[in-house]
């Protein structure tokens, strides 16, 4: 099969593989987030969902969202239970029971699912092989059950589990880098993307596709709830997100690591902190401290994967259409 | 007729699911049941079977990918011990709720702590309520048995759930034992081929699996899934029926031995029922009118069948490999479930024996005994619930 080429005209006349009537909240980037991923190819796609908002919110009772075979299990094992059905695809189509169809397999969790409760489930399943992509929708916490602190929360944000309080103002720590976790895992494709650079999402999806072996893609998704944001800035957010460099677009293929969009001027990291509620603490006088270290955090992961993406023979100048 | 083997009851097992040939089994290392997916790695990577073999990281992956690979469409097999079903505990119900056909032997062996790896039911009794169909074997002919008989229980159309196949950690597990094997061709034909119910994998025909299902409609779908428990005894009894005609072994919801005339009855599951009925034969040979009464499917238990196969005796001693704390032992809670059903209901104690594999010895079968004659005679419970061969 030929990629398909990325062009809106075309794109909209392509038949929605995750449909309208879904309970998501209004602004969610979640949906935005499974559309692009399920619209970049025309493979027939089998997907399965961690436990989570997109799962709740798209298959209840007798509606689904998913005009594709889709399983929920469980919270913990999105990667274990798609490696179950790729065993089985593998099985019957080497048995000779069942055509092969070019199938692509596919698993969506949170980053509670995914950083978190999920993240042996998912590291058995990379390391193990199975063809496959994990797309992590990372909107940093638990938001299904209310907004708790996951390993994704960023430093300083307010949860209803890390509070900005007297004593302790938000979370402490930073925020596991599991783009980087995967990549050590060795396996032919990860990749790192934002909802509102979507032609750039779309072709890494599209890329991993023609991949055999496991891919992971890392997908930033704001939660106006979550965030504590406005419910039509999701993708304005995902682009500050990208363009302040707290969430660098970049893909490491094979073990080589690509820039695949760099902003030309790197906005500071408060554009993208401002307009979220979860960050409003940070902006006291007597907090100072925590947009400086929140900072130069970034600043140095952002140097440090130019360092990595110069190695290998520097970054793509990408263009945003 | 096939071949009369010396095996252990892991090579049994894995002889069966070599002989059934699974799609896809996903399974992780636990002792005392190693063995027996080690066997069947081997016949995996010497093509001796068509199954994917999935190696995950532990045991709730192994039911999940277990759980991904039945939805997908086909035959599923999997093994584990103790720790390994604890950690597989919130996966067990998604399976059966989903209705997924996997078979799964379970070598039975403690749970910790303190960390023991030698054989109880503790861990089989755990997930009593998974809604897992739950066969519990005598020896290695019975696992085996069991274990083919399985697949046509599971997959049957008026059941699709998942079942369970015990058999005792190390006592069944690693012994070796006679056991009669059947011909590849004949346990072929016995099982069948796999009929996939809506799977994912029809691709033209989209199913989404795993729905959210709130107050509305879930207390309906578990009262369909009783319904469908309701209809196994039926199934599981016309599967034996078969096997008999192509074996000659029989097999029923339950064993009796030397129970017709008794005057008192002993209730135990799996190797512990050999023991005692060798001591019954000594007990019979002095006049005493004893009898055993060895269930094999603990899920559903059979209550009616049972309260009738029970209903002439005056006094029955429950032995349970497990133990509920602070209730009482779960076989003992079963039969006095089936009991209430009787109109005259007889005297019942509850012995714990052998828990973290500690032997359960022919003089321990023979105190029981000796009680149960007291029991019979005066009708007077001295303790419901005791532990026997404790060292002091």
């Amino acid at each position: 099969m030929t990629t398909k080429p990325l062009k809106l005209r075309e794109l909209a006349k392509g038949e929605d593989r995750f449909v309208h009537g879904h309970r998501m909240c209004s602004g969610c980037g979640a949906p935005i987030v499974v559309k692009q991923v399920l619209m970049a190819t025309d493979y027939p796609i089998v997907a399965s969902n961690a436990t989570g908002c997109l799962e709740v919110s798209s298959c209840i009772q007798q509606f689904t969202a998913w005009k594709i075979p889709w399983i929920h299990s469980a919270f913990e094992n999105a990667a274990a239970t798609i490696s179950g059905v790729e065993a089985m695809y593998k099985s019957l189509v080497k048995q000779g029971k069942l055509e092969d169809r070019n199938v692509k397999f596919v698993a969506f969790g949170g980053d509670g699912g995914t950083y978190d409760i999920g993240f042996q489930s998912l590291s058995g399943a990379m390391e193990r092989g199975h063809d496959m992509l994990y797309v992590c929708y990372d909107n940093g916490a638990y938001m299904n059950t209310g907004i708790q602190r996951s390993s994704a929360t960023p430093f300083g944000a307010n949860t209803t589990t890390c509070p900005a309080g007297d004593v302790i103002p938000g979370k402490l720590q930073q925020r596991k880098d599991l783009t980087k976790i995967m990549a050590a895992h060795g396996i032919p494709y990860v990749a790192q993307a934002s909802p509102a650079n979507w032609m750039d999402l779309m072709k890494k999806v599209q890329k991993a596709f023609e991949i055999k072996g496991p891919k992971f893609m890392n997908v930033i998704s704001p939660c106006n709830r979550g965030w504590r944001s406005k419910t039509n800035d999701a993708v304005a957010l995902a682009r500050l997100a990208v363009e302040t460099c707290y969430w660098p677009l970049y893909e490491i293929e094979n073990g080589v690591t690509k820039i695949t969009f760099k902003p030309k001027e790197k906005k500071p990291l408060v554009d993208f902190l401002k307009p979220q509620g979860r960050f409003r603490h940070m902006f006291n006088p007597e907090n100072e401290w925590m947009l400086k270290q929140a900072q130069e955090y970034v600043d140095n992961q952002w140097e440090r994967l130019q360092k990595e993406a110069a190695f290998f023979g520097g970054e793509e100048k990408a263009e945003e259409k | 007729m096939g071949k009369i083997v010396a095996v252990t009851g892991n090579e049994a097992c894995a002889q069966a699911l070599k002989q059934i040939n699974p799609d896809v089994c996903a399974a992780y290392p636990i002792t005392p049941a190693t063995d027996l997916m080690q066997r069947f790695s081997g016949f995996v990577n010497d093509g001796k079977v068509d199954t994917e073999l999935v190696l995950v990281e532990s045991e709730h992956s192994a039911m999940s990918a277990c759980i991904g690979a039945a939805a997908a469409g086909g035959r599923v097999a999997t093994a584990t011990s103790s720790q390994g079903l604890a950690l597989m505990w919130e996966m067990l119900y998604i399976a059966a709720g989903t209705r997924l056909p996997i078979v799964m032997p379970l070598v039975n062996r403690a749970l910790s702590a303190p960390l023991n790896i030698h054989g109880d039911h503790s861990d089989g009794m755990g997930a009593r309520d998974t809604g897992w169909i739950q066969f519990y074997s005598e020896n290695a002919q019975e696992a085996y048995d069991n274990t083919i008989q399985a697949f046509r229980v599971a997959e049957h159309l008026d059941i699709r759930l998942p079942v369970i196949v015990c058999m005792d950690g190390f006592i069944v597990s690693h012994s070796i034992e006679r056991v009669e094997y059947i011909d590849d061709a004949d346990v072929k034909k016995f099982v069948g081929k796999f009929v996939a119910v809506n799977p994912l994998l029809d691709i033209d025909n989209p199913k989404s699996y795993g729905p959210l299902i709130l107050t509305d409609l879930y207390h309906e779908y578990k009262r369909a899934q009783h319904e469908v428990m309701t209809r196994v005894p039926k199934v599981v009894l016309e599967v034996a029926a078969e096997f008999e005609k192509m074996t000659g072994r029989r097999y029923g919801l339950f064993e009796t031995y030397r129970l017709e005339d008794a005057e008192m009855a002993v209730v135990v599951m799996s190797s512990a029922a050999g023991t005692t009925k060798d001591i019954i034969d000594q007990y019979r040979d002095r006049g005493v009118k004893i009898g055993l009464l060895k269930p094999r499917m603990f899920r559903p238990f059979p209550f009616a069948e049972i309260a009738n196969a029970l209903k002439h005796v005056k006094a029955i001693a429950v032995l349970d490999r497990a133990d509920s704390f602070g209730g009482m032992g779960p076989l003992y809670s079963e039969i006095a479930g089936a009991v209430m059903q009787m109109d005259t209901k007889p005297a019942m104690i509850n012995k714990i024996f052998g828990l973290g594999g500690r032997d359960y010895l022919p003089d321990q079968a023979e105190h029981v005994i000796d009680e149960l004659i007291t029991l019979a005679k005066t009708g007077k419970v001295q303790a419901v619930k005791e532990y026997i061969g404790v060292r002091e």
